[in-house]
């Protein structure tokens, strides 16, 4: 086999300090494309964040990120990666905390 | 506005940046607006500890199959992705590969074989590892399906006159392989439902075959998928006009063009919008229909206000598929994490200049000489 394709490649065009830069993303789909692109959008020192799954076929995402005041792009998506995990935490918390304590319906459904 | 002043939903839910409008031929506001720049001297920068006080979940109904709970105060990118990692990304154990030896049934090889993919397994995916090359103990569930239809001999007239008549999913025998016996001593692998009716015999036709069922996901097939449906809708909201209200005698009319128990009317013709049932409105939007309502009232969605519904179809239990989405969607996060952090190791390498070039990478890669 050939060398693996690498999760993340920067494609080219970026800027050399990286404050704009097309991320290419392998393996993924709008699942992250669209929540990460959230994410990067609740970051005020980013100017713009669009992503685009290029073609069906493909399995891979496009990311663009463009900072303000010549900020690096990949510190921007890290800090996204990171908030996004902690809001997965939260949600699951508090997914379980009403599991285990929230009074609710359970009935009995025939298979 | 008299609709929400006995209100079960809390009040922020009448904030109008919350609200999705629903036309009689379109909806309007569907885009979320909070992001920071978007309104002047306002802060919509992420916030964890913001966040954490206007999440909530709370579970609604309950069964053997299925869930429904809701999830408020996340965006719909948010509340998405979950939806799409339970369908497609949270992993099952399917059967894959099908040994035909024998198969005089009048049903297909291929036909067959996809028949018996679809069956649901009850096999925790937890155990079992994704299938690389080389079948193992660790990754493949062997099977047998070993089935003769013959004639009851002394058969009564109206009684049956067949034995294996129908092939079900029941007949599926377990074939342990190495540790499988200890692991699954508890709970042998067998199909999640014995009834169902993989092919008909007739009699001296028979069906022979070995079957390896792997770990997989939905993306690549949806026999791999845990769920039978995992949807959500958002919360419904009606609101009526205080400067036109519905004319009691057309009272009763207006009522049924909403979902029953939805609209309450009082004895005088008075209308009011009862919160306990509202979020079973189907939003037809049958009230939009009629020119005499035209201004009494309006029809909302709420933007942030996920009502999710999960059947499970498997191995795991209904209220256990959210977290294993969550679980998934963290080790998605974890990978792209780990190559943006290699990706900025290297960025700082080209920063400054290699003092020295012999000797180990920032990655522990050593360079060759004269590459």
């Amino acid at each position: 086999m050939a060398e693996a394709t690498p999760k993340i490649r920067i494609l080219k065009g970026a800027e050399p300090d990286l404050s704009a830069a097309t991320y290419q993303i392998h393996d993924e789909s709008h699942t992250i494309g669209n929540a990460l692109r959230w994410m990067l959008m609740k970051n005020p020192k980013v100017e713009f964040c669009g992503y685009s799954v290029p073609h069906p076929s493909e399995n891979h995402i496009n990311m663009r990120i463009q900072m303000y005041d010549g900020l690096s792009s990949l510190t921007a998506l890290l800090e996204a990666l990171k908030n996004l995990d902690d809001l997965c935490v939260t949600i699951d918390d508090a997914y379980t905390h009403s599991m285990e304590n929230d009074r609710y319906e359970r009935w009995d459904e025939k298979s | 506005m008299a609709s929400s002043s006995s209100s079960h939903l809390p009040a922020s839910v009448f904030n109008p940046r919350r609200h999705v409008g629903v036309h009689a031929e379109r909806v309007s506001d569907v885009a979320s607006t909070e992001f920071p720049g978007h309104y002047p001297g306002e802060d919509h920068s992420w916030n964890l500890a913001k966040f954490k006080e206007n999440l909530k979940v709370s579970v609604k109904r309950l069964s053997q199959r299925s869930v429904e709970f809701d999830l408020v105060g996340v965006d719909a990118s948010i509340a998405n992705a979950f939806r799409r990692i339970m369908l497609s990304e949270v992993p099952t154990i399917a059967i894959e590969d099908v040994f035909v030896f024998n198969n005089t049934s009048v049903i297909h090889d291929e036909i067959l074989s996809h028949r018996l993919g679809l069956i649901p397994l009850n096999v925790d995916p937890r155990l079992f590892e994704f299938r690389q090359d080389i079948p193992l103990d660790r990754n493949t569930l062997v099977f047998r399906l070993n089935v003769t239809c013959e004639r009851i001999k002394k058969a009564s007239k109206d009684g049956p006159q067949y034995i294996n008549e129908y092939v079900r999913s029941g007949d599926l025998e377990w074939v342990p392989q190495g540790e499988q016996e200890s692991v699954f001593a508890s709970n042998p692998p067998a199909a999640t439902n014995k009834d169902i009716v993989i092919a008909k015999l007739r009699p001296g036709q028979t069906i022979e075959m070995e079957l390896h069922a792997i770990k997989g996901v939905g993306k690549e097939h949806a026999k791999w998928s845990p769920v039978a449906t995992a949807t959500y809708r958002l919360h419904p909201l009606i609101l009526l006009n205080p400067s036109k209200p519905v004319p009691p005698h057309l009272a009763q009319k207006f009522a049924s063009c909403f979902s029953s128990g939805v609209v309450k009317v009082s004895p005088d013709g008075q209308v009011s919008i009862d919160d306990r049932h509202l979020r079973k409105e189907t939003m037809s939007r049958e009230v939009l229909r009629h020119k005499e309502f035209e201004g009494c009232v309006e029809l909302k969605r709420i933007r942030d206000w996920f009502i999710f519904s999960v059947e499970s179809e498997g191995p795991y239990t209904p209220e256990s598929l959210f977290p294993e989405a969550i679980k998934v969607m963290r080790g998605k996060i974890a990978s792209i994490r780990e190559a943006a952090e290699a990706l900025l190791a290297d960025s700082h390498d080209l920063g400054a200049a290699p003092a020295a070039s012999s000797g180990p990478d920032a990655d522990g890669d050593v360079e060759m000489d004269g590459a």
